[in-house]
């Protein structure tokens, strides 16, 4: 693949692959707004591995069987979530403590087992140490295809769950009413989480896996609003993620593979936050200059409707650029035209708002909004004809 | 077991991890009931690109210019956190889940692109220090101990370390009132016009400063540990904050005794020869004494109930 070694397209596939799989199970957990019970996860895997490792040896084993450390971290992942559960419900802690508390004893019980079978002195070393930070530089076929088709049943089990999970994560009272299980629910949504955990810290290590389930989520919510969007969105990215991330890795040595598909997807991160529309930085300070001049303007075309002059320079720097009012203040012929419109506009609402059957339409105030976008010319004309009886002179 | 060998080999560990608990739990105890528990998580991660750039600004292995660039790096992650939430509109775990890794993964990238090999800085001893390696060499005995010249061997952590914990201690019995008025009703404090956001800093900062300094000392799962169970195993026994922060202290002295002799002397107990590591022990006792007092503790059940 485009000239790479055999062992960079394998990580590249598999990082990808993964990257998808991350993105789109990571979606309901972030909308459900537990985004860090996957930290918890990911750090109560270690002592899963070590044990595994010390049971396959004294099975009479090698211990470094990739699929008996993979379950034996599930095991443990899955006692683990079993406690940030128990913790949650059967106490009075809440849930961050309890995640906190769960994320801290089973990895410092995962080291200790690590230091129990170097002192075992087993003859071989285990390499457990590389579940920390992922290591991708002996990837075999095998692991590659086991990460392929884990995280291919866990995409689909998502997929499958997906109307339910997304219920519960926008509006849980709503989901229960309906008659929908939420703790079942969450448990799946869990559990899948569990699943692309397992399977991605032989790649990014278990520190940082955290991110590849987080970052896509969050970066895609910037870009749509709608749920089943963002999920599309997370697994693209996250796709890319992984692939961008893994490719650049192998373009130098010294690239560790985890971390580098991490600040990948923060770069992504990044971008987004700044440059979205609607949710961007840029576009929420660009609509509130807009929203400035606006106002602005508008304040200054009443003014210039009650035949004052206009002495506030922002505004009157505004109404001169289009070419509303004279430098002296005093309205030009257009600005004439447009304040008279403007007061026209002001005084319908002013109607309107007095109106308490009117009450709902009269909510769209905010002093800029032009009626016509509210209202029919039906029912415009209707109070044109109450704004008509002016005192005769 | 008590005697000369125990003062030069075990006494500093045991010491410094007692302190570093206590300088952990004493501010865990606020995050905790201000449901910022992960707070310490976060700050614990970050310490690393922290220490790394510390090095790489004045290429040395001096203590200072890395704590300060650790301390640096938390007050940079906390502002970062909340200034995410914000902009993004994210949930505090989520901005904190993209802070942390994100900068977690650049200190190990800076840590990988760096010659830091030939100096003692690596991502292990990161995560769980070497607590056992803090031993103090000129002590003959128990005598030792009122020995100036013994006593100026003394591992340099130790005084940090109480140093610090005089610190965290003397700021929470000063700010005791208005942070215990803040911590369980915001807005009543600020109604009374106190600085509540200051306030809210000064915690985070403080927590930060006992994150640094216990990290240098015994690694960052002790900290992350030491800052979330104590204090939610003192929770679940009692209603009273200042109860609550005494037995958190107790908790975690409990946990940094027990952890280190039963990780120091366990195996050879058990006939082995070798030592396991004491972070991870003390971690592991600290979730036990949790679970103990989450099964029977006098104050466990939830509020509904």
């Amino acid at each position: 693949m485009w000239g790479l070694g055999y062992n960079a397209a394998l990580v590249a596939t598999g990082a990808g692959l993964l990257g998808a799989a991350a993105g789109i199970t990571g979606s309901f957990l972030v909308l459900r707004k537990r985004a860090l019970v996957s930290d918890a996860i990911a750090h109560a895997t270690l002592p899963g591995i070590a044990l595994a490792f010390l049971v396959m040896v004294a099975l009479g084993g090698d211990g470094r069987s990739l699929a008996g450390l993979l379950m034996g971290s599930a095991l443990s992942a899955w006692l683990g979530l079993l406690c940030v559960g128990w913790l949650t419900h059967a106490t009075r802690l809440s849930e961050d403590a309890a995640i906190g508390a769960v994320l801290s004893v089973f990895f410092g019980f995962g080291i200790l087992l690590l230091t129990v079978i170097q002192s075992l002195n087993l003859g071989r070393q285990a390499g457990l140490e590389t579940f920390l930070l992922g290591a991708t530089a002996g990837m075999l076929y095998s692991d590659a295809l086991t990460i392929a088709i884990g995280g291919g049943l866990a995409t689909l089990a998502a997929l499958v769950l997906r109307r339910p999970m997304l219920t519960a994560a926008f509006d849980p009272g709503y989901a229960i009413a309906t008659g929908l299980d939420v703790r079942r629910v969450d448990l799946a949504m869990m559990g899948l989480v569990m699943a692309i955990t397992v399977i991605g810290i032989k790649i990014v290590g278990l520190v940082l896996i955290v991110a590849m389930v987080i970052l896509p989520p969050v970066t895609a919510r910037f870009w749509s609003d709608r749920g089943n969007r963002v999920v599309l969105i997370a697994g693209i990215m996250g796709g890319l993620t992984g692939l961008v991330g893994a490719l650049i890795s192998a373009t130098a040595p010294n690239l560790p593979t985890g971390p580098i598909i991490v600040l990948t997807g923060s770069a992504g991160f990044a971008l987004s936050l700044l440059i979205a529309p609607r949710r961007g930085l840029l576009a929420t300070v660009l609509g509130q200059h807009r929203y400035q001049r606006q106002v602005h303007l508008r304040q200054g075309l009443l003014a210039l409707a009650h035949g004052h002059p206009v002495y506030e320079r922002f505004t009157l720097r505004l109404l001169i650029r289009a070419g509303l009012a004279n430098p002296d203040g005093t309205a030009t012929e257009t600005g004439r035209a447009a304040a008279a419109r403007a007061l026209l506009d002001e005084s319908r609402w002013q109607v309107l708002r007095a109106d308490p059957a009117q009450e709902i339409a009269a909510s769209h105030y905010d002093g800029l909004r032009p009626i016509e976008t509210v209202l029919t010319p039906d029912q415009i004309a209707q109070i044109d004809a109450r704004l008509a009886p002016r005192p005769l002179t | 077991m008590i005697g000369a060998e125990f003062v030069a080999l075990s006494l500093p560990p045991i010491l410094i991890g007692c302190l570093a608990a206590i300088a952990c739990a004493i501010p865990g105890n606020f995050l905790l009931l201000r449901r910022q528990a992960l707070i310490g998580d976060a700050i614990s991660h970050v310490v690393l690109p922290g220490i790394v750039v510390g090095f790489l600004v004045t290429r040395t292995v001096s203590t200072w210019p890395m704590m300060l660039g650790a301390g640096g790096a938390a007050i940079v992650a906390v502002l970062l956190i909340e200034s995410i939430r914000r902009a993004g509109r994210l949930e505090p775990g989520a901005a904190m889940g993209v802070v942390f890794s994100t900068m977690f993964a650049g200190g190990v990238l800076l840590l990988e692109q760096s010659d830091t090999s030939s100096v003692h800085l690596d991502v292990q001893h990161a995560l769980y220090g070497n607590l056992e390696s803090l031993i103090w060499l000129d002590a003959t005995g128990w005598a030792s101990l009122l020995d100036a010249q013994a006593l100026a061997g003394l591992p340099p952590e130790l005084p940090r370390m109480a140093i610090t914990c005089l610190i965290v201690t003397g700021v929470t019995a000063l700010l005791w009132r208005p942070l215990k008025l803040s911590t369980f009703d915001e807005g009543f404090a600020r109604a009374l016009g106190l600085p509540v956001r200051a306030l809210s800093l000064a915690l985070v900062i403080m927590a930060a400063m006992a994150a640094v300094a216990a990290f240098d000392a015994v690694g960052s799962i002790i900290v992350i540990a030491m800052f979330i169970c104590p204090p939610a195993a003192a929770r679940l026994m009692t209603d009273r904050l200042a109860h609550q922060v005494w037995l958190s202290v107790g908790f975690a002295t409990l946990s940094a005794i027990l952890g280190y002799v039963l990780a120091g002397y366990g195996p050879l107990w058990l006939g082995f020869d070798d030592s396991v590591s004491a972070a991870g022990m003390i971690a592991t006792v600290s979730g036990l004494i949790l679970a103990l007092a989450a099964g029977f503790g006098p104050r466990r059940a939830p509020r509904s109930a």
